[in-house]
Order: C-alpha cells, then structure tokens, then sequence
C-alpha cells in the first residue's frame, strides 16, 4: 500500500514534467533508491507495471531501478561505515552518535522520453532539417 | 527518443504543492497541524480535551483523515467544532492534495488553528508533506518506549511530541526519560509533553506551546 501511494506520486511529477517538457510520452524511468529509504523494490516495480497500464503517456515505461548504497558518519571518531551492516552503532568505537550520510533517498535521476512534436519514424528527417 | 535528467525527488510534485498550500494558510493566518500517531494512541481524545480547553479563545476546526467511516468526525462535531471526515481511499496518509480538498470541504477559512488528524499510522504520514505549519506526534505508553527507535522518521520530522495516557504509567514499563533521549537524539528541536487526556495531567503545557504556535502564525 505504501509502495502504491509513492507510485502515485511518482506518477504525478512526471506527469507535470510531460507538461513543462512538451513530452508525448516517457519510454524509460531511471530512479535512484536508497538501501534504507524503506521501499522494496521488487514490489515497487510490481506496482509500477500494475499502474502504468492504466496511464496513456506512461504505460510503456520501463522502470529501472539504481541502488544507492547507505553509509553512516560516526560523531564520535569521525569514520564513515556502511549503515545496512552495522546499524546505528559504529563499528569502530562502538558510538552510538551516528548519522545517516545518505541511503534514504528516492530520487528520479532521468527519464528517456519522445517529444510532444516528433513521432519515432521521423527523427531522422528532423536530423536532416536542423 | 531523449534522455532527460531530472534529479528530482519522487514526490518533488507534492512537495510543491505543500510549499503553496502553506504560503496560502500562512497569509489566511489559520495555523494547520498534522497530527500523526499509531491507530489508539488517542488523537481524538487529546483533540476532544484541547477543543474544551482553547474552543473559547481560538476557532478550531478539525480534518479527521481513514481509511473508512466518520466515527471520529461526529465525536469532534458533538463539541461544537466544525468537522469533516476524509477518506483517503485505502491509503495509508494524507498529502498536500488531499489535505487542499479536505479543507475546501471543510470551509472554514476564518479558522486559527485547523487540525489534520492523520491516517493512524507512524510511518507513511511523516513521507508526506501535507503543507502543515507544525507536525506534532503522539506517543502512547502502551504503545512502549523504543517506538522511536523503530520509527525515528516519525520523530525526526515532528516539530512536537506528546506522550500520552501517562494515567496508565504504573501499569507499563515505559521508561520517560530514556523515550525522551531517544528522541531528542533523533530531533534535538523536539518539544516533548507528557499528558493525560483523560485526567487534564501537563494539559496546560501542550496547550501553551500549541497556543504559541497559533499566535506566533499569524505574526
């Protein structure tokens, strides 16, 4: 469910990005996810290729899905280790005065997509022209 | 086909839409507060006990957001506040969309204080911005005091805490002061009340700080 509600988001900025872009359609999603940002992946692509079925500019976009490694700074003595390993304890002088440097993103890093005034067969032709 | 980068955040759309919801209640000078809590933590109950309190002094109206039914809207409107539930259609939180149309609903943009009472839940609502001015949280001592170990977006994100039920304190095992540094870890900017709705116990504190934010708005 929680998945499915971030979809619809996702759904909506590229929707608005479709209208600011002049795009007709969006071929590819390539999103940046965080180890600890809390979304499943497997299931977020179930409910992606569920939903975009149902939208006209979206229904042929594939969904790929980038990993970003989660890695925590320690206050204490000043290292960086990876978060999903060892927790919020750091593994080297056993802290707790961590933080999370990054892992917790969901970040549309780039989508391809089709112009609102070129069909596929006529890129060349257009090549040809400018 | 083109390739374009956007390096925008999944939910960079809502996040603009919360942005202007916020500047227009800001100019309205109606103060919105995102509730949020498990299910039973008693967040209409503390609703209930804060309308009585500050009803006179403020015009408080109230957006109860379920899954289903309007049991917690009717117990709000019974205090002479005006209510209106939001269906949220199977979704587990309320954001900056849903929060606009819910206020449209509800028509009261005389209000000082409209409060969204959140989908019973501790994760998801804290993803979403609703384009609150303040995001306060409760904590019931059944619920434990290790909640914010497991759920340390929910305090991260909250401008307040509020324990609640402490009636119950010698019941549980809930250790205050130990809850307390957890989550003043995660947010050292944290305000953390201790209270029962049902006896009126650190009531007024909550009501103070809450009665600030209301001013401190419209300013």
């Amino acid at each position: 469910m929680h998945e499915m509600g971030i979809i619809l988001h996702l759904a909506k900025t590229l929707d608005e990005t479709c209208e600011e872009q002049n795009l007709k359609r969006i071929g590819k999603v390539v999103l940046q996810v965080g180890e600890v940002s809390g979304i499943l992946t497997d299931y977020f692509v179930d409910c992606w290729n569920y939903f975009r079925k149902r939208h006209p500019k979206l229904e042929d976009a594939e969904l790929e899905i980038e990993t970003i490694p989660a890695f925590t700074y320690c206050d204490s003595c000043g290292r960086t280790y990876p978060t999903v390993k060892f927790g919020r304890e750091c593994p080297y002088c056993h802290s707790g005065e961590t933080w999370l440097v990054r892992g917790n993103e969901c970040v549309i890093k780039e989508i391809e997509a089709e112009d609102n005034d070129s069909a596929p067969d006529t890129t060349d032709a257009q090549k040809g022209e400018s | 086909m083109k390739i374009i980068e956007l390096k925008e955040t999944i939910t960079a759309s809502n996040d603009r839409d919360a942005e202007v919801l916020r500047g227009e209640l800001k100019v309205q000078g109606t103060l919105l507060v995102n509730l949020m809590a498990s299910p039973g933590a008693g967040k209409t109950t503390l609703l209930e006990r804060t309308i009585r309190d500050l009803g006179q002094k403020y015009r408080i109206a109230v957006m109860e957001a379920d899954v289903d039914s309007d049991v917690d809207a009717k117990r709000i409107e019974l205090l002479g506040a005006k209510a209106v539930q939001a269906h949220t259609g199977g979704m587990c939180h309320m954001d900056a969309g849903m929060t606009r149309r819910a206020l449209d609903e509800l028509d009261a943009p005389e209000s000082d204080l409209v409060v969204l009472e959140n989908v019973g839940n501790l994760i998801c609502p804290a993803e979403f911005d609703t384009g609150a001015g303040k995001c306060v949280m409760l904590l019931s001592v059944p619920e434990g005091d290790d909640k914010p170990l497991k759920y340390p977006l929910m305090f991260s994100t909250s401008d307040a805490l509020l324990i609640t039920k402490i009636d119950v304190l010698p019941y549980f095992d809930f250790d205050i002061e130990a809850c307390k540094a957890r989550a003043k870890k995660l947010n050292p900017n944290i305000a953390i009340f201790t209270v029962s709705s049902k006896t009126g116990e650190g009531m007024e504190e909550w009501e103070a700080w809450l009665s600030d934010a209301i001013d401190s708005w419209k300013k």
